[in-house]
C-alpha cells in the first residue's frame, strides 16, 4: 500500500553495530558475578571411572566445583529431544538421556565431566586444570554406517546397534517396480560430511538467580528465547516458566547453531542459584568446535532410474544418519521429515523410497545446520540428476527441463502434490533455469569451457535447481509427525498515542536484518515513517510467546502474525475513525495513513486515531481504548522456495586447486520485503554451500578425535575463496499467506553445494572422472586426476 | 596507554591479553572475541597505526602504545567513511565480525588506496564473516576507495 515494501531500505540496525555498540550476550556483567568453566572429555568413549574435583576446590578464589553426581542428585535430567521419529515397525524412538555433566560414562571429546565456578575466568581456567579425572577408555564409533552394524561399540545401554529409529517414505513397491523396469540406472554412494557451523561468536550465557524475587534471568546465544524458556523450565530444570526470564540480545550469528537450548546454558543458570551469585559462562573456540551441535553427517546410497527417453521414472536412497553422542532438540527431524520429504525435487519422479536409519555415533551432537535436511536432499537430488545425465548423453540444463514439474501458482493450478508428502504451494522450475541460463550465456559458457579444455585448462560448468520447504511449520501436520512443540510465531503491534509503533516480534534477528523488514512492513501498511516504526525481540519477558528464527521462517511466519496484527489495528482504527467522522467503518478506505470516507475529502489521519484510542473521550460506544494487539500465526503450509544455479570452476591440474571464477542465481522466495537483505542472505548461503563442497568438513579418527578441531585446520571460507556472485530472482508469490512470500536464508546453501561439485565432475570429465567426496580439497581433486590417468 | 585518544593507566595480571583488558577493564565491547587464537580477527584493532589481533598481544606489550578500536572510527556519531560503505552496501549482518572488518579494511585503504578485487579480498582474509559471503564487503571497501 505504501511505497516501503520490495524497497533495498538500508538496514536500521547497522549504525550500532558498525560503531561497536552490539550488544551480544558476552558483553554483559551482573555486579558480584562469577566465571564458569566446563571441564571436559578429552576422550571419544570411555568410562567415568572418578572425578576428583578437591584440589581444583582447594584453590584460592575458586567459588565452587560440580559434578554430574551434585546434578543427578539434584533430580535434574539434561536436555531433550523435541521430535520423536518412531522406528518403521511402530517401536518408540530410543531416547537416551543426555545429562548436564557426565555421570557414568563420557560419549564424545568435549563431554562435560565438572563445572568449576571463580572469582574471575583465569581462575576458573587453571581450577578446571586441577580438576582430576580418571577415565576407562572404550573403543569408539564414528562412522554413521559401521555404528549400526552388529559388534559396533555400544554407547548407550538402552539403544542397541546405536540404533535410534528406522523410518522410510514414500511408495516402496512403486520405486521397486520402477527400477525393475528401467532402461537406465545411476547410482551414487556419498558421504555428505559432518560439518561444524562455526558462528563468529561463540555461545555464551549468563545466569542469574535472583533470591529477592526468587526469579532467574539468563542471557544467552539463543536463536528462539521462548524455545529455551520453555525448555529449561518445563523439562530440564522445573522452574516455574514465569519466573524465568530469558534474553537473547545481539546474537553473532547462529546459522542453526543456537537454536538448541544445550546442558551448558542449563547449567550455568542452575549453578547461580546453588552459589547464590551470577555465573557467566562463554565458551571458547575450541568448545565450539567440541559442543556446537555439527551438521549432516549421511552416508547415502542413491539410485534414479530412467525409461529409454530419458524420462526419470524412479528415486530410491538409503541413508544412515549419525546424531552424534546424544540426541539434541531437533536432531530427529532433520534427517527424516527435513529430508525425506524434499526427494521429489523439482522433478516428476512417479516413484520415491526414501530409507533412513539413524544412529548415535561418538561424535558431537548432529542437529540443524543452514539448511537442516533440504541439504543433504538436494545434494543427493542435483547429483543423480547430472550424473544420469552426463550417463545418457543429455546436456544436463535440457534433461532437467524434460523433466520438471509444469509452472503451477498453487492458484489457477493446484498445489503439486509430492510422493513424498509434502504439497508443494506454487512453482515454476523451467523460469528459474531458462533465466539463468540467459544470465550465464550458457551457450557461449559452453564453447568457452571447451576452448579452455582444447587450450589445455580444465573448466566446468554445474547446475543445481533446488525445491526446499521452509516457514517451518503447520503446528497440526509437524504434531502428527512427532513434533512435540508447536511452529507458530507471534508478534504484537503497540500503536502509541502519537501514532509511533513499537513491533514486538517472537522471531529473533541475528544477522537477518529484522528491525528494519518488519518495520518496513508495518511503515508501509500505515502509511508511516521507517523512522516511526521500532521493533523489539529477544526478551522473553516483553515478546509474546515466538518459535523464534530458523528454517528461513521469519518472514513467513512471524512477518504474517505482524500482517495479521497490522489487520486488526487497522479494523480497530477504522471504528474510531468512522466514529470522529460520523460515517460506518464500511464507508472508509485507509490510504497513505488517513481513513478517507470514499468519494469525499472528508479524513482523519493515523495519528489522531492513535491519539483518540488512548485519550477516548469522544469515543465509540463499547469500543475499549488502546490499539495493542497480539497475532499469532500459523501457517497453513511450509513455503516451497526454488531456484536454478550455475556454478563455474576452474580446476588448477598441477595441484587440483578448485576455483569458483563464476556464480550465477536465480532464486525464487514470492514476494520480497526487502532485496537488498534477500541478496545478502542468498550471498552468505552460498558461501555455505561452496564451503561445503570445497572446504569444510570435520574429520574424525577411529578413536573418535577430531582432527580439525580449530580455526587452523578446519576450513572455513575466506574472502579469497569467493567469487562475486550474480544474483537474480523470479517471483512466484506463496498462495497461502498475506504477504505472498516464502524465505531465503538457507537457499543459497541448499542449491549450491552440488553445483559446484557437478561443476568439478564436469571440470574432470576428460579424466574419467564421475563422483567426488566432498569437500573437494586439492589433495582429494588432484589424486583423483592422477588415479584416472 | 592511549585508548581513542584518551590516556589511561592500569596495573593488569601479566597474563592479559590486550583484548581482555580492552573488553573487561575499559569496557570497550566493540572488539569481539571469536576464536582467542589469532585465527578469525573479530577482535582487530589498530596499534600504532597498524592492525594487530587484539588477542594475539598481551596488554603490558602496548604499554605506551595508541590504540584504537572500533569505538574510536567514528566521530561525533558521524561514521567514519568506511564505516557508512559498509552500511550502504549491506556489508555486515550478525555485525560480530564487522568491527574487525572495517578496521582490516581501514588499514588496507590506508595502505592501497585503490585496491583491486584481489588485494581487498587478499587483505581481508585474515577475517572471517560467516554471514555475508564476502560479497558486499568487496563492494563496501571498493565504494570506500572509489569515495576516498
Amino acid at each position: 500500500m505504501g511505497d516501503l515494501i520490495g524497497k533495498s531500505v538500508k538496514r536500521v540496525e547497522d549504525y550500532r553495530l558498525l560503531k561497536g555498540e552490539g550488544k551480544y550476550t558476552d558483553d554483559f556483567n551482573m555486579a558480584n558475578q562469577t566465571f564458569a568453566v566446563y571441564v571436559r572429555s578429552p576422550h571419544a568413549h570411555a568410562k567415568l571411572v572418578n572425578v576428583d574435583i578437591s584440589a581444583a576446590k582447594a584453590m584460592d578464589g575458586v567459588v565452587n566445583v560440580f559434578t554430574g553426581k551434585d546434578i543427578k542428585d539434584a533430580g535434574i535430567v539434561g536436555s531433550i529431544c523435541g521430535w520423536q521419529v518412531d522406528f518403521k515397525n511402530g517401536d518408540t524412538m530410543k531416547e537416551p538421556g543426555h545429562p548436564i555433566l557426565a555421570v557414568d560414562k563420557v560419549r564424545h571429546v568435549g563431554d562435560a565431566v565438572a563445572l568449576v565456578i571463580a572469582e574471575d575466568k583465569g581462575t576458573a581456567r587453571d581450577a578446571a586444570g586441577a580438576v582430576e579425572v580418571t577415565y576407562e577408555v572404550l573403543d569408539a564409533i564414528v562412522d554413521p554406517k559401521a555404528a549400526a552394524q552388529d559388534g559396533a561399540p555400544q554407547i548407550h545401554d538402552d539403544v542397541p546397534n546405536n540404533t535410534i529409529f528406522d523410518w522410510e517414505l514414500g511408495n516402496k513397491d512403486e520405486t521397486d517396480k520402477a527400477f525393475k523396469n528401467a532402461h537406465h540406472i545411476t547410482e551414487l554412494s556419498y558421504h555428505n560430511q559432518k560439518l561444524i557451523p562455526n558462528a563468529i561468536e561463540p555461545r555464551a550465557a549468563l545466569g542469574h538467580y535472583d533470591i529477592s524475587d526468587d526469579k532467574y534471568t539468563l542471557y544467552t546465544t539463543s536463536q528462539n528465547p521462548h524455545l529455551a524458556r520453555l525448555i529449561i523450565a518445563a523439562f530440564v530444570l522445573s522452574i516455574p516458566e514465569h519466573k524465568l526470564r530469558v534474553v537473547a540480545p545481539d546474537v553473532g550469528g547462529g546459522f542453526g547453531s543456537k537454536i538448541f537450548t544445550y546442558n551448558d546454558e542449563c547449567g550455568v543458570l542452575w549453578a547461580s542459584k546453588q552459589i547464590g551469585r551470577p555465573v557467566k559462562w562463554t565458551a571458547d573456540r575450541t568448545e565450539a568446535f567440541f559442543t556446537d551441535c555439527h551438521g549432516r553427517d549421511h552416508v547415502t546410497d542413491a539410485k534414479l532410474a530412467l525409461d529409454a527417453d530419458g524420462n526419470i521414472t524412479g528415486l530410491r536412497t538409503k541413508t544412515y544418519a549419525s546424531l552424534g553422542a546424544y540426541l539434541s532438540n531437533f536432531s530427529t527431524c532433520v534427517p527424516t521429515y527435513l529430508h525425506g520429504t524434499l526427494m521429489q525435487g523439482a522433478y516428476i519422479t512417479p516413484a520415491v523410497h526414501v530409507d533412513v536409519t539413524a544412529v548415535v555415533t561418538n561424535t558431537v551432537p548432529v542437529d540443524a545446520l543452514r539448511g537442516a535436511g533440504r541439504p543433504e536432499a538436494t545434494y543427493c537430488i542435483e547429483r543423480l540428476i547430472e550424473t544420469a545425465a552426463r550417463e545418457i548423453g543429455m546436456d544436463p540444463a535440457e534433461f532437467r527441463l524434460k523433466n520438471f514439474i509444469p509452472p503451477f501458482d498453487g492458484v489457477k493450478q493446484p498445489g503439486y502434490q509430492t510422493q513424498v508428502a509434502l504439497q508443494y504451494d506454487s512453482g515454476n522450475y523451467e523460469g528459474t533455469l531458462k533465466k539463468v541460463l540467459k544470465n550465464a550465456k550458457y551457450e557461449k559458457l559452453k564453447k568457452e569451457r571447451d576452448a579452455a579444455r582444447a587450450d589445455g585448462k580444465l573448466m566446468g560448468i554445474g547446475f543445481s535447481t533446488y525445491v526446499e520447504a521452509c516457514g517451518l511449520a503447520p503446528s497440526a501436520l509437524v504434531g502428527s509427525l512427532g513434533c512435540r512443540i508447536g511452529l507458530y510465531d507471534a508478534a504484537s503491534i503497540r500503536v502509541h498515542p502519537t501514532g509511533k509503533v513499537t513491533i514486538f516480534a517472537g522471531a529473533h534477528s541475528h544477522g537477518q536484518g529484522h528491525d528494519t523488514t518488519f518495520a518496513q512492513i508495518v511503515a508501509d501498511e500505515f502509511g508511516i515513517g521507517m523512522d516511526d516504526v521500532n521493533v523489539v525481540h529477544g526478551d522473553t519477558d516483553s515478546v509474546p510467546f515466538g518459535y523464534g528464527t530458523y528454517g528461513s521462517r521469519s518472514i513467513s511466519v512471524c512477518g504474517n502474525a505482524i500482517m495479521k496484527s497490522v489487520d486488526k489495528v487497522k479494523e480497530k482504527g477504522a471504528r474510531i475513525a468512522a466514529h470522529k467522522l460520523e460515517c460506518s467503518p464500511e464507508d472508509l478506505e485507509f490510504e497513505n495513513g488517513s481513513w478517507t470516507v470514499k468519494g469525499t475529502e472528508k479524513s482523519v489521519g493515523f495519528g489522531d486515531v492513535s491519539l483518540t484510542a488512548y485519550v477516548p473521550h469522544d469515543y465509540p460506544e463499547n469500543e475499549e481504548p488502546g490499539l495493542d494487539f497480539t497475532s499469532f500465526y500459523d501457517p497453513a503450509n511450509f513455503v516451497f522456495p526454488f531456484g536454478a544455479h550455475i556454478c563455474v570452476v576452474e580446476v588448477d591440474k598441477d595441484t587440483g586447486e578448485v576455483k569458483v571464477v563464476k556464480y550465477f542465481t536465480v532464486d525464487d522466495a514470492g514476494n520480497v520485503i526487502n532485496p537488498m537483505i534477500v541478496e545478502g542472505q542468498i550471498h552468505g548461503g552460498l558461501a555455505h554451500g561452496i564451503g561445503q563442497a570445497l572446504y569444510e568438513g570435520a574429520v574424525y579418527d577411529d578413536s573418535g578425535q577430531l582432527l580439525n578441531g580449530s580455526m587452523l585446520e578446519y576450513c572455513i571460507p575466506r574472502a579469497d575463496n569467493m567469487p562475486l556472485f550474480e544474483t537474480d530472482s523470479t517471483v512466484t508469490p506463496c498462495p497461502h499467506n498475506p504477504l505472498g512470500v516464502k524465505g531465503i536464508a538457507e537457499a543459497g546453501t541448499i542449491g549450491s553445494t552440488p553445483a559446484v561439485v557437478n561443476a568439478v565432475i564436469d571440470a574432470l570429465s576428460d579424466y574419467g572422472v564421475k563422483d567426488l567426496q566432498m569437500p573437494l580439497a586439492p589433495q582429494r581433486v588432484w589424486a583423483a586426476m592422477q588415479q584416472a590417468k | 596507554m592511549s585508548v581513542n585518544g584518551t590516556g589511561y593507566e592500569h596495573d593488569v595480571e601479566p597474563r592479559t591479553l590486550l583484548v581482555q583488558h580492552l573488553r573487561d577493564n575499559m569496557g570497550l565491547t566493540g572488539t569481539h572475541v571469536g576464536c582467542d587464537t589469532s585465527s578469525c580477527g573479530a577482535c582487530t584493532i589498530i596499534a600504532n597505526g597498524e592492525t594487530v589481533k587484539s588477542c594475539t598481544l598481551l596488554a603490558v606489550q602496548c604499554e605506551g602504545a595508541e590504540i584504537k578500536t572500533i569505538e574510536g572510527m567514528a566521530t561525533n556519531g558521524k561514521l567514519h567513511p568506511i564505516q557508512e560503505s559498509f552500511r550502504e552496501h549491506h556489508g555486515l549482518q550478525c555485525g560480530f565480525c564487522t568491527p574487525g572488518m572495517v578496521l582490516s579494511s581501514w588499514q588496507l585503504l590506508e595502505r592501497n588506496p585503490k585496491p583491486s578485487e584481489t588485494e581487498i579480498r587478499h587483505a581481508i582474509e585474515g577475517n572471517f564473516c560467516r554471514c555475508t559471503g564476502y560479497h558486499n564487503i568487496v563492494k563496501a571497501v571498493q565504494d570506500a576507495a572509489n569515495k576516498g
